[in-house]
This record gives structure tokens, C-alpha cells and sequence, in this order.
């Protein structure tokens, strides 16, 4: 049986200010390959499918388990971690390109330093008097401690952001990653105290309004945050604190 | 300088790091943080299962001491036993913290925090949030240092690498590093430094650990004379899914939780752990449980199919309790098998886990160089010859609330005028050093390499130890070193160049490998993760001791940036282990472990 080959098809671009251009990869296939263990392959060994030696292509990764969101590129056509597409389950040719929504720095990595900043905005932290022994935290339920967890799994990773038709350097639109942040440190006894601060963010320009209700972001998340329910929620914790910020 | 205007330098964000920064400012002080990724997207995030701390909630009669007493039985006695027993009793408070910085820890129905049990132990001491409770203890400190930045106490220089310290009278006045984007070298003042830079995983190619763990910043600091302690001591982890890219984490939590494991034997499962250790089971500690694996597959021949893997069983227990408890690693299985392991039982093996070793340190964090500290997994203190699960967390929270103020007290009596040309030079080398690795152009390809250097290691300095095998892991290591000298560098850019990056860390990690494997091979003896054959039992008399490695002296010229092929060599020499406050006994799990 001929050897089953893998053609990879890779956006490249040497900086931000340069064009992007395209380059065509054959690789042979093995038994459970993912996008990282393709790119890693490209790594020894850069040549075309044409056999023109070329220079390796730039990428970042870091966990390789999907829990701490570098690998982030758009395959296919969908933005997802590199790390847990597999070969196996994508179709062929596989196209890998950099996030549209952020400067490219080489290749395949982005720079995402603006959803950090996010995070900064909506005060995602609980505000704590010091590291010294207090005794111990507030009591809460399971079930909110369950709820915190799914919307604490959000790992930066940017899909969501990438997937927005709102979110883009056209739109001040903080995006659904910071919101679901919003609802996380609002719903804990403790982060609740500088509910409003969040709120008053939420109500400015960029803020809960300018989201479109595309529903992208919910189905490219790909720790399956409920982001719609998060906007919904913080939505509706926004509108009652409008309300009583004109009383 | 006055104290207000110091500035203290922290390597690395991973959780020692951040605890290391928070306690720094907290106190006062400026801290500029330096890493190679963002500081969310360290490698602490991949610790699944959870962190211990005797809070004695189930009233089981746990404590500190209990706690204190498993991690050094579990260690085989090489921790120096006083930062141990201090790590142990400060546990309970560091669980309250990060509980009111907000990690969604498990609850149980009267919203206190639940725990689970873990290897090593008899009792529930393991506090978790789902299955990625190391994520979660990164993302609360993260979030809090976040706020020191928004408050001007933190600069982060993310997407730099540390390249070496700065040192003036052989004192660290600084660190010199490079943005792995522009290349810019650079250095950098400081009262004082932590280095929080995690393990080598890399060292071994594939391994538990991610891919930005290379060991190489430990290693720049040990070519710089800093003192590198207990360096064979490799914790393989039991449970690992074998992969292409890298052999992912299958959480000890699932043991915890009741998995089961074995393998088909005359056509019926053989659960061979609960048969060889009945008082711990499944719950062995690691290093067994690694052994007994290697056992059934290749000394018995009983992998499953007849690959090199074992079934871990959890599909006895009801799905939805598993979901609760292990959601987030069966999702990781499920994502990168293809199966569901609440109907299949899932495939594993062991795999390079942790670092015992790491570089030497004194009750107060501080690395053999004066002013540089060392923190987290990058240290070589309280695990010993093997670690506890879920002490890894709790340990490099402790090491952060330990230097932190240890940094600071050490500064103050320390106060150095460093003159500029010190840092000129610096930059000078590391600039030399970088210019040497562009025009590189011989045949060699870094990243093969660097396999080869995993695959030797992984085969030869792991589970099993023969010294036959160490010394040709001596004689390949020195061949990889002089091949190192002859790579050709393809991608001349300035620009976002990982091949540049990625041959020197090689130079570093091929240095750090003999260190490894010289200590190994220098210890003749079987102890916590370091076994060989041919010396079974535990030697105190000769052994109970830490190993220590240092660089023989070197001076890097701008001219010849990396020396020659051959010029470090490891020294080693040893140093008495504190076992003032338990008397070291035999380490056994097949009976119940004996009241200290």
C-alpha cells in the first residue's frame, strides 16, 4: 500500500509589516497525529512539498493538554488549539493560518497582549486585604463552585474573540471573554463587593451593548464555556444596575 | 541605593513565581517579572489532581505532622526534614488563601472545602477544583498580580528568557536576558533574584511536562558555578497517555477516585498493584507504581495487546460521579484517544513526570550565589528521592511565601554599587553568544539533536538504572555535545527566530543532561525514584546524602562564547541530609506504614 501522505497547507508572513504568502507541506502519515506533532515534524525537517528547503515556520505551544491556551490558530477555517485538532478527524489538505484579529508577529503566533489588558478593565480578581493567614474563605454551595469552575477553565486562548464579527481593531467591543470574567468574579461572595466597578464597565462603550448575539463565540470555545449565557447574564446584572445607578 | 528605589527581579511565572512576586509587593517592593509566555500560560496549569493540606475536615485525625511524616517517608528520607515539616503546617493556611482569592475548589454539602485522597497517604488531604486545580491556583495568583501591575508594583516582561545573572564579586546584581521576538539582549538591575523557572522535562524529549520546561535557565545558572542538587532524582509518573507530540498527564486523581489497574492475565484482569501492594493498592506511591508497570509489561511481557501500556479503570464507577470529580481529565483522555474512559478502560504508561532535583537552596530559598534565589520545582528542597502527589502545588506556593521576605531581608544587609561596565560585559557575551549560534554552519540540525539526547535519556536515566548504561549515556551525552559545535542554523533572520533559541537551550540542556546522569551514575544505591538493579536496597550508610554538582570553573570568552566541546565538566560532592526530626526507617507499602 502506497504510504498515505498529509498535505499541510501553511499561511506564512516573516512580520507584521510583511505580506503574508502561502507554502504547500507533505508529510507521512502515523497513527495518532495531531496539528502540533505535524508542525513539529515541518520543525526537523522544512521542505516544500516542491522540495525547496525553506526555513522553519514560527509557532507557539506550551501544555499541549488544551489547558493553557498558546496554540491558538485558525485550522480549517476555525479557530481552535492546535494541540488537540487531530489529523485524523480533520479534512485534507489541513490549512493553518495566524488569528486575523491580532498583529502577527512570524508565521503562525499573534500577539493577544490586548485580552490581558481585557482582564485588567473588568477588574477580574478578587479583592483581597493580603496574603496573610485569615482563616478560611467564604462557605458556598457545590453548585456555584461548579458553575465558577466552567467559567474559570477560560484559558486566554482567543478563539471567542476570533470568532466575534463584533470584536477587531474596527470595534471598541471588550468581547465575550471578559464578560464571562464579569459574571465569574460577580457570582463569588467575596469578588461581588466590587460588583458595580465591573458594571460600570460593562455600561460604557464597548461594554455588554456592543455585543451582536452572533453566537459564534459559544461554539468555537473550546473548553465549551457558556459564553451566550454568560453575556445574558451580566446583561441582564447590567440593565438592573443601570437602573439603580439613576435613582 | 535606599531600599525604596531596589528593584527585585522574579524568572518565571508558574505558581512559586507569582507567590514569590506577590509576597514581594505585598512588602513594598517593585518586582519586574520576566517569561518566556505569558505568565497565565505557565506550566502549573497542567497539574490536574490538587494540593495537599492537613485541614483534617473528615475526621480522620490528620495533621501536619501526619502530613509531614508521609512526605518524607514518601521521599525515602533525602529532604532535609525542618522546611518540610514548616511546608506541612503552613499547608492548611495556604488552602484558606487560595480559597478566598477565589479558586473553585469542590465543596462539600455544607460549603467547606472537600478533599480527596491521594498516593502516599491514608488520608483525605487533597483539596482540588475539578480536574485542573493547578490551572486554578496559576489563574487566582495570576489575577492578583494583575492588580499589582494595574498599581505599578509590576512590570512583566513577558516573552523574555533569562540568559544568565549578572555578578559582580561573584554576588547577583541582576539578570541579562533576550526577547525572543526582536532579540534584544538585555540586562537587567536587581536587589536580588528568584529564579522560578520549573523542570528539564525537555531534557527527555517527550514527557509529562510542557514544552517550554528545558531546564535551560537551571542550567545557565549551574555554567555560572551555581551548586545543582540531587539532579538524578526523576519522578516518572505511572499514568501518562503516550503521544506523538508529548505523553499527556493521566491524573493520579483517578487512582484517588477508585481506578483501578491492570492487565489482561489468562483471560481475566489482573489487578496487579492491589495483588502485590494490598495496604495501598492502587495508591501506591509513584516510583512503585512505575516499577510495577515496567515489571507486568516488560519483564512478564503482559502489556495489553502486547504494547508497552496498561489499562487504568475507571468504568466500575458511575458516570456522573466521575464527571463531577474527573471531568476535565477524562475530557483530556476523550480528546486525545477518541474514547469515552466512563465505558473503556483507558491506556497508559509511565512517563517523565517531575524534578526532585534542582538547584541548592537554604532554609531561606537562596540558591549557592548570593542574592539569587530559587523557587518551585526549579529547587531541589522538600521532596527528596520522590514526591508526594499534590505536593507539588503546596510546594511551590511555600517556596514563593518563603523568598519572597527572604529576598527583601537579604537585600537590605547586601546593598552593592554595581559598576556599568559589569552589565556592559554581560551584554557583551550574551550578544557574542547569540552571533556564534547565527553563523553556525555545519550539518547537524539542532532538533534532531535534541531527540536524540531525549531518546538516550529516556531509555537510560529513568525507571531503571544499570551503570553500564549510564556510562554509554556518558560517552553519547559527550558525542552530543561535540556534534552540538557543528549544527547549521537554515533561518538567518533577526526576527522571531526559534532556531536560534532552541540551539542554545540545546548547548544548556545537553550540560544539565550529564548532570543527571552523572549523579546517577554516582549513586550506588535504590532510593525513592532512583533504582538500580544491581544495588536494590537503600544504603544509608554511604547514601543518605545530597548529591551535589557544580560546574568545573570556566571562562567564556566573546571569542569563544561556549567554550569548546568538553570544557564543563561536573564536580560532584555531597552534604549530610538534617534528619533531626524523624528517624529514617524502611520504606514499605505492601503493610501499613509504621507510626514514626
Amino acid at each position: 500500500m502506497a504510504e498515505k501522505v498529509i498535505e499541510v497547507r501553511l499561511k506564512r508572513q516573516l512580520s507584521h509589516d510583511t505580506a503574508p504568502y502561502w507554502e504547500t507541506y507533505h508529510v507521512a502519515w502515523r497513527e495518532n497525529l495531531n496539528v502540533i506533532a505535524l508542525l513539529m515534524e515541518l520543525r526537523q525537517n522544512p521542505v516544500t512539498a516542491d522540495g525547496t528547503a525553506v526555513t522553519p515556520p514560527a509557532w507557539e505551544a506550551a501544555c499541549l493538554e488544551e489547558v493553557c491556551g498558546t496554540c491558538s490558530m485558525i485550522i480549517n477555517g476555525k479557530p481552535r488549539q492546535a494541540c488537540s485538532a487531530l489529523v485524523d478527524s480533520l479534512t485534507w489538505p489541513i490549512e493553518l493560518e495566524p488569528f486575523s484579529k491580532f498583529p502577527v508577529v512570524r508565521d503562525l503566533i499573534t500577539d493577544r497582549a490586548k485580552m490581558f489588558d481585557h482582564l485588567k478593565d473588568v477588574k477580574a480578581w478578587i479583592p483581597l486585604d493580603g496574603t496573610y493567614d485569615l482563616g478560611s474563605g467564604p462557605r458556598y454551595s457545590q453548585t456555584l463552585a461548579l458553575e465558577r469552575y466552567k467559567l474559570s477553565e477560560c484559558m486566554t486562548c482567543g478563539c471567542c474573540l476570533e470568532a466575534c464579527p463584533q470584536y477587531g481593531p474596527q470595534s471598541p467591543f471588550i468581547g465575550p471573554q471578559a464578560v464571562s470574567q464579569v459574571r465569574l468574579f460577580n457570582s463569588h461572595p467575596t469578588g461581588a463587593m466590587e460588583k458595580d466597578a465591573r458594571l460600570d464597565v460593562m455600561m460604557q462603550e464597548g461594554g455588554i451593548a456592543d455585543c451582536g448575539d452572533a453566537q459564534n463565540c459559544v461554539k468555537v470555545c473550546p473548553k465549551h464555556i457558556p459564553l451566550t449565557e454568560s453575556i445574558a447574564d451580566v446583561s441582564a446584572q447590567t440593565t438592573v444596575h443601570a437602573f439603580k445607578s439613576l435613582c | 541605593m535606599s531600599m525604596k528605589e531596589q528593584r527585585f527581579i522574579v524568572v518565571g511565572g508558574g505558581l512559586a513565581g507569582l507567590m514569590t512576586t506577590i509576597k514581594a509587593c505585598e512588602a513594598g517592593m517593585s518586582v519586574d517579572l520576566f517569561s518566556v509566555v505569558p505568565v497565565k500560560r505557565s506550566h502549573s496549569v497542567c497539574a490536574q489532581g490538587g494540593i495537599n493540606g492537613a485541614v483534617n475536615t473528615k475526621g480522620e485525625g490528620d495533621s501536619p505532622d501526619v502530613h509531614f511524616d508521609d512526605t518524607i517517608y514518601g521521599g525515602d528520607f533525602l529532604a532535609n526534614q525542618p522546611p518540610v515539616k514548616k511546608m506541612c503546617e503552613a499547608a492548611p493556611g495556604i488552602i484558606n488563601l487560595m480559597d478566598r482569592m477565589g479558586v473553585p475548589f469542590s465543596r462539600t454539602p455544607e460549603g467547606l472545602l472537600d478533599f480527596r485522597r491521594f498516593g502516599g497517604t491514608k488520608h483525605h488531604r487533597t483539596a482540588f477544583a475539578g480536574a485542573s486545580t493547578g490551572q486554578q491556583l496559576l489563574y487566582a495568583l495570576d489575577e492578583q498580580v494583575r492588580r499589582f501591575e494595574v498599581d505599578g508594583k509590576v512590570r512583566k516582561f513577558e516573552s523574555w528568557e533569562y540568559l544568565g545573572n549578572v555578578t559582580h564579586h561573584g554576588v547577583c546584581a541582576g539578570i541579562v536576558a533576550t526577547n525572543i521576538y526582536t532579540h534584544e539582549v538585555r540586562t537587567f538591575q536587581a536587589a536580588a533574584v528568584a529564579l522560578a523557572t520549573g523542570g528539564p522535562g525537555m531534557v527527555f524529549g517527550k514527557s509529562t511536562n510542557s514544552i517550554i520546561n528545558t531546564g535551560a535557565a537551571a542550567a545557565e545558572a549551574y555554567l555560572q558555578g551555581v551548586k545543582y542538587a540531587n539532579g538524578e532524582f526523576i519522578q516518572i509518573h505511572p499514568t501518562a497517555i503516550p503521544g506523538e507530540d508529548k505523553l499527556r498527564l493521566m491524573s493520579e486523581s483517578a487512582r484517588g477516585e477508585g481506578g483501578r489497574v491492570w492487565v489482561p492475565r489468562d483471560g481475566k484482569p489482573w489487578y496487579f498493584l492491589e495483588d502485590m501492594y494490598p495496604a495501598y493498592g492502587n495508591l501506591v506511591p509513584r516510583d512503585i507504581a512505575t516499577r510495577a508497570i515496567h515489571k507486568v509489561v516488560y519483564d512478564m511481557q503482559l502489556g495489553v495487546n502486547g504494547q508497552s501500556v496498561v489499562y487504568l479503570d475507571l468504568s466500575h464507577i458511575p458516570a456522573e460521579t466521575l464527571r463531577t470529580k474527573l471531568g476535565a481529565i477524562l475530557d483530556i483522555y476523550e480528546k486525545f484517544m477518541g474514547d469515552d474512559p466512563t465505558k473503556v478502560p483507558m491506556k497508559v504508561f509511565p512517563a517523565v513526570h517531575y524534578s526532585m532535583g534542582g538547584l541548592w537552596v537554604d532554609y531561606d530559598q537562596m540558591t549557592s550565589m548570593p542574592g539569587l534565589f530559587a523557587v518551585g520545582e526549579v529547587d531541589y528542597s522538600i521532596h527528596g528521592a520522590n514526591r508526594l502527589g499534590a505536593n507539588s502545588l503546596l510546594s511551590c506556593i511555600y517556596a514563593g511565601m518563603v523568598a519572597g521576605p527572604a529576598m527583601i531581608a537579604w537585600a537590605k544587609g547586601h546593598a552593592q554599587e554595581v559598576p556599568a561596565s559589569v552589565f556592559g560585559n554581560a551584554v557583551k557575551l550574551a550578544e557574542a553568544r547569540a552571533d556564534h549560534v547565527r553563523k553556525m554552519s555545519g550539518p547537524e540540525n539542532p532538533f534532531l539533536l535534541g531527540q536524540e539526547l531525549g531518546d538516550i535519556m529516556t531509555r537510560n536515566v529513568t525507571v531503571t538504572r544499570y551503570n553500564q548504561k549510564l556510562e554509554q549515556t556518558r560517552t553519547k551525552i559527550q558525542e552530543l555535545e561535540e556534534r552540538w559545535y557543528r549544527i547549521g542554523i537554515r533561518d538567518q533572520g533577526a526576527w522571531t527566530n526559534q532556531s536560534l533559541h532552541y540551539t542554545r537551550q540545546l548547548f544548556s540542556m545537553i550540560q544539565l543532561a550529564r548532570v543527571i546522569m552523572e549523579g546517577a551514575l554516582a549513586r550506588n544505591e535504590s532510593r525513592g525514584a532512583h533504582y538500580k538493579p544491581d544495588y536494590p536496597e537503600r544504603n544509608d550508610a554511604e547514601f543518605l546524602k545530597t548529591t551535589i554538582a557544580q560546574s568545573s570553573p570556566i571562562s567564556l570568552t566573546t571569542e569563544r562564547p561556549f567554550g569548546v566541546a568538553g570544557t564543563v565538566q561536573p564536580q560532584l560532592s555531597y552534604e549530610p541530609v538534617d534528619v533531626s526530626l524523624i528517624k529514617p526507617r524502611a520504606r514499605k507499602y505492601d503493610v501499613d506504614k509504621q507510626v514514626s
